[in-house]
């Protein structure tokens, strides 16, 4: 909706919505920071703010003391597998939700998401004793299917949402035109929810990035992604800010960049439905 | 060809029944219009006879062959629909393949038909444009596009036009019209604007609740309508129904008079009343007559350029001879 907004109206908003957005990504920036600074600097009072003796010291003592590519390397294999085995489930219920809904499909969506109501330590132990017997604990498989599974109704949902804005009418058009279940959704379908693939992609992929409570109590050493990796910085040994700052902002590089360069892609996804 | 028969077709969705048992047969090479006020079911009907929704009961056939049973794609039928329902990330000349390859049809032929339909319809500068990039009355021209190059045994248009504005309206109508006549495809039409109805139609068929209230052609539908409904709803603007003392002196509970037949005077004749609001076309006038007993307002049309004016007094006097006399039942009397 189009409105009036007189500048000194709009010089406002942009100060209130600047502020907010320093606000949010001010941890990130003085973790970067401190990643620069020495352990001492790290925890001065008064904090310093950016004079002071930058250093990559940090980072080769990490580098040196644990092999952060073995880590970057699991938290790809699970963040991207989970997705991918999500993707693959998760687009054909989406569809049929969509596209074939019955009475109770809406009971289903939102059973599927009550799931994401329960705390997870409710269900550590079970999933814990469930891993050891089958053998999986520490391994990148189990931890694909757990990131997997707690990121299923979220994709759904995300899906079952884009699929809902494609107009019934293509679709019968694509039936008249004498395409089959099967070419429908290869030629028509898919192309036309590819922005909401993406998007939903993209979002599952961050989620299971981050996620650290699952990878923390499911791993040890050989399927350790990188949550693990700053996790073993805040150690009994003490804390190491400087280190442990530099370790995250290694862990988060990667997502940051990828989310940087998606960014105009996961906005115009996540506000699909509302602005049209 | 394209000829296609209900029998005792009946739709219903859970308890609600849309359509009670209908028969209809649709000539080869005929343009029917499916016309009726928003939910009679005259897009359920035309949605029955493409496939896209399964019968409750009956029979469909087309061309002789039961095709009640049958899937869209294998009816032989192509569909315009009311929002164009383009293929958006295709190119105009990829939405109007799209059939031909699903039929698996040689490339060169497609190319062939592409071209003929693109120039048939105005369209060869924009083959290679996203439907996003055209106009409504383009997009409208790559819908019908897209249902010509499979020549198809029927064209089923669900309400096409009611996207457009007026002027293009008028257009696009002609436009559908000289395809018929060009094609001589049998066209089903659906609609709720009557005007549509009597300038297309070869035949109409006014639906109401689900049931056929009359099948006739336009002029048999203006001229004879069987029943109060069909005589209110064809015609613009609409007969005027006089009920009371007035359709007791022709013997009947109801009598209908069109605008368009009844005299107006401003020094005698058989109704007295009073100027409402008047409509001045340039062409016609339509006044709004109040103070005639049994139908307030009652419409009159008039030449365009007479000089009465809100609060005039005139004299109306109808036409006998096209004086519509309908029962308590609202059946038509002859």
């Amino acid at each position: 909706m189009a409105r009036a907004v007189t500048n000194n109206r709009k010089a406002l908003n942009t100060a209130i919505a600047w502020t907010i957005g320093l606000l949010i990504f001010f941890p990130i920036l003085w973790t970067i920071l401190t990643s620069f600074k020495t352990e001492a600097q790290a925890i001065s009072d008064p904090p310093v703010f950016l004079f002071f003796d930058w250093t990559l010291e940090n980072y080769s003592v990490v580098q040196e003391r644990s092999n952060y590519m073995r880590f970057l390397w699991n938290s790809v294999v699970i963040a991207g597998g989970s997705t991918i085995l999500g993707l693959i489930i998760a687009v054909p219920a989406a569809w049929s939700m969509a596209f074939v809904p019955s009475k109770r499909t809406k009971d289903i969506l939102l059973w599927m998401l009550s799931t994401k109501m329960l705390p997870a330590v409710g269900v550590l132990y079970p999933i814990y004793l469930i891993f050891i017997k089958m053998g999986i604990l520490d391994t990148r498989t189990g931890l694909v299917i757990v990131m997997m599974l707690i990121n299923l109704p979220i994709i759904v949902w995300m899906l079952y949402t884009y699929f809902r804005e494609i107009p019934g009418e293509i679709l019968e058009a694509s039936r008249m035109d004498g395409a089959s279940l099967k070419e429908e959704i290869i030629y028509i379908l898919t192309p036309m929810a590819v922005p909401g693939i993406a998007s939903t992609m993209l979002l599952n992929f961050i989620l299971a990035w981050n996620e650290a409570f699952w990878t923390l109590n499911l791993t040890a050493a050989k399927a350790a992604p990188l949550t693990a990796f700053i996790a073993s910085y805040s150690s009994p040994e003490g804390l190491f800010y400087a280190k442990l700052s530099a370790a995250s902002t290694m862990a988060i590089a990667p997502i940051l960049i990828l989310g940087w360069f998606s960014q105009k892609q996961l906005v115009r996804g996540l506000t699909f439905g509302a602005v049209k | 060809m394209g000829h296609i028969q209900l029998k005792q077709v009946k739709k219903s969705f859970g308890d609600v029944t849309v359509i009670p048992p209908l028969d209809l047969e649709i000539n080869d090479g005929e343009f029917v219009v499916f016309v009726g006020p928003s939910g009679c079911g005259k897009s359920t009907l035309l949605r029955l006879i493409a496939g896209l929704e399964d019968t409750t009961a009956g029979n469909i056939e087309i061309d002789g062959k039961d095709a009640t049973g049958l899937p869209p794609a294998k009816r032989g039928l192509a569909m315009v629909f009311q929002s164009y329902a383009l293929y958006p990330h295709m190119s105009v000349r990829k939405n109007i393949a799209f059939p031909m390859k699903m039929a698996g049809m040689p490339k060169e032929e497609q190319d062939k038909r592409i071209a003929a339909a693109a120039k048939a319809l105005n369209l060869t500068d924009y083959l290679d444009r996203r439907p996003g990039q055209l106009s409504g009355g383009q997009r409208q021209r790559v819908a019908i596009g897209r249902a010509i190059v499979r020549e198809p045994a029927a064209f089923l248009f669900d309400e096409p036009l009611s996207n457009l504005d007026a002027a293009l309206r008028v257009g696009m109508r002609m436009e559908i019209s000289e395809l018929h006549t060009k094609l001589a495809t049998t066209m089903i039409y659906v609609t709720h604007d009557q005007v549509e109805a009597m300038t297309m139609a070869d035949k109409i068929v006014v639906l109401q609740a689900g049931v056929i209230e009359q099948v006739g052609s336009p002029l048999e539908l203006y001229r004879a309508p069987r029943n109060k409904f069909v005589a209110g709803f064809i015609g613009s603007p609409k007969m005027n129904l006089i009920e009371g003392a007035e359709a007791a002196k022709h013997n009947a509970h109801t009598i209908g008079i069109r605008p368009e037949h009844i005299d107006v005077s401003t020094t005698e004749g058989l109704w007295q009343g009073t100027v409402g609001v008047a409509e001045h076309l340039g062409s016609d006038t339509f006044m709004h007559i109040h103070g005639v007993p049994g139908c307030d307002p009652l419409t009159v049309r008039a030449g365009g350029e007479v000089g009465v004016k809100h609060g005039d007094t005139v004299w109306l006097t109808p036409n006998l001879t096209h004086l519509h006399k309908f029962d308590a039942q609202g059946l038509r009397i002859e």
